[in-house]
């Protein structure tokens, strides 16, 4: 937490650097092009949306859709490890060319980097023990939900069902624990993060795969790089009609989720969330 | 057959890129140990300086690395420097530039301290001997501060080489990423990975600063 704060000071810094502001230098896609790299921000540690294999190697969802961006482009593709806390930065001073790390869209980002249409969409999930699954909220009823504080299930069930019985917990790694030993009877988190532990957790079903508001996943670049931005957006569009993401799935998280998850609950093809 | 979670350290090219890793700290940690000790010695020597304006000065800078968490001032540089000047400094660049700072005020007031710590009538036998003020310093006070001086150093770097695993936050992969990468990457099928992985990290960490430690032992002992 307290790294939380002291990253919160230092972009409040930066950011009142940007009143003396210069241009951003960031490149536009002639540019790239022409350099004949193109430079993308991935995660390096949060599979299997992007890690790095034990060849070295980058893989993950957003990483095969990077590789098909920068064949398209023609270029090579040179990859930089982000975190979570940095994403936002390297996208706006330009450092990278495009983000495309697990990036969700949020009005508060999109001040400050240019988002792309989405490409995937997370919501919640709720898994329960095979025993006694929890298939709809109605099964909630009378039940006791084990939830991370500060997670948006957290806000979606205090406002939304205020009669659900919540246990909070402070670590993903408690609140699994707590539900391993029967302390409550389901837990809510983040829809891939549910479906991913279900997977290597037998006994478990994720019984609600998609509930509450969508968020959505999209590429990111600097603010106001208007040709790439409207690249990527034209890219998009054309790899919906080869179900580009699709394949995508097949190849990277089919793996992970198996046939817990049902594709269309992740996955965005064209830019058009349904 | 069970198999261990030391195993996914000899798969594939994994050990060989925790030992990249490894590399990268230590280029980083010692070229800024290296600009720091002298820069610091320099900026000790100013700290020490009789002279109101210098004392701000050499005070403003000393506190306002000290209070800045490295984090920020890492930030400060990589990012700020591009929003406010449009200068696109390296990676790093920029975590050296952010550690030689922060190494120089550190090592700057252990030799101040270090100086002060000297008894006056060390300079006033020196005086009394007819040496001059250069002189004394190159012959009496310098040597007895250096003695004094190598703990405090060796703290500083060791704390350095560990200090630079921030610089993941400005995109360097240095050995603790790598390490997380190889916990996550087999994450689902070797939840006990993360043991071996940091044990392994542990033991880098140790085989680089324990050398340190023993060649700032065997100074100590050849200068007494």
């Amino acid at each position: 937490m307290k790294r939380t704060m002291i990253m919160a000071a230092a972009m409040a810094i930066i950011a009142s650097f940007s009143v003396m502001a210069e241009d951003v230098p960031y490149r536009t896609l002639d540019e790239i092009v022409e350099s004949g790299v193109v430079r993308i921000g991935v995660f390096s540690d949060k599979a299997p949306f992007g890690y790095v294999d034990e060849n070295g190697e980058y893989k993950g969802y957003d990483v095969y859709f990077a590789d098909r961006l920068a064949k398209d482009l023609g270029t090579e593709v040179e990859y930089t490890s982000l975190d979570p806390a940095s994403r936002v930065e390297y996208a706006a001073t330009g450092k990278v060319d495009i983000v495309l790390a697990n990036f969700t869209v949020t009005p508060e980002r999109a001040e400050q980097v240019d988002f792309a249409l989405p490409y995937m969409k997370v919501a919640l999930g709720v898994v329960s023990p095979d025993s006694a699954v929890i298939s709809s909220v109605e099964d909630l009823e009378g039940k006791t939900l084990i939830i991370v504080k500060g997670t948006t299930a957290e806000t979606y069930f205090t406002q939304q069902y205020p009669d659900v019985k919540l246990q909070k917990y402070d670590a993903y790694a408690e609140a699994y624990n707590a539900l391993l030993d029967g302390r409550g009877d389901a837990f809510s988190t983040d829809n891939t993060e549910v479906l991913a532990w279900a997977q290597v957790n037998p006994g478990f079903t994720v019984g609600i795969d998609s509930l509450g508001d969508l968020d959505t996943i999209a590429p990111a670049v600097a603010l106001g790089n208007e040709t790439l931005l409207s690249w990527i957006n034209e890219e998009i569009t054309v790899l919906g009609e080869e179900n580009f993401f699709h394949a995508d799935y097949e190849e990277t998280l089919a793996p992970v989720y198996g046939d817990a998850a049902d594709p269309e609950s992740l996955v965005v093809e064209g830019g058009v969330v349904e | 057959m069970q198999d261990l979670g030391i195993s996914i350290l000899f798969r594939g090219s994994n050990f060989v890129r925790l030992l990249g890793g490894l590399w990268v700290t230590i280029r980083i940690s010692l070229l800024a140990a290296g600009l720091s000790v002298p820069l610091g010695i320099l900026f000790g020597l100013f700290l020490n300086i009789r002279n109101p304006a210098a004392k701000v000065i050499g005070r403003i800078y000393l506190d306002f690395i000290r209070i800045m968490p490295q984090l920020v001032l890492l930030f400060i540089v990589f990012f700020g420097a591009t929003r406010a000047f449009g200068w696109n400094l390296s990676n790093e660049f920029s975590a050296v530039l952010v550690f030689t700072l922060w190494g120089t005020a550190e090592m700057g007031d252990l030799v101040r301290g270090a100086l002060i710590s000297i008894p006056k009538h060390q300079y006033e036998s020196a005086q009394a001997l007819g040496l001059d003020t250069l002189q004394t310093y190159r012959y009496i006070i310098i040597p007895q501060t250096l003695r004094r001086l190598i703990p405090l150093t060796i703290n500083l770097v060791t704390r350095m080489i560990k200090t630079t695993s921030l610089v993941v936050l400005i995109g360097i992969v240095e050995m603790m990423k790598v390490g997380q990468q190889i916990i996550d990457a087999n994450r689902f099928e070797y939840p006990t990975a993360a043991l071996w992985i940091y044990g392994v990290i542990f033991l880098l960490y140790f085989f680089t600063c324990w050398p340190i430690s023993r060649f700032a032992k065997w100074l100590e002992r050849k200068w007494n």
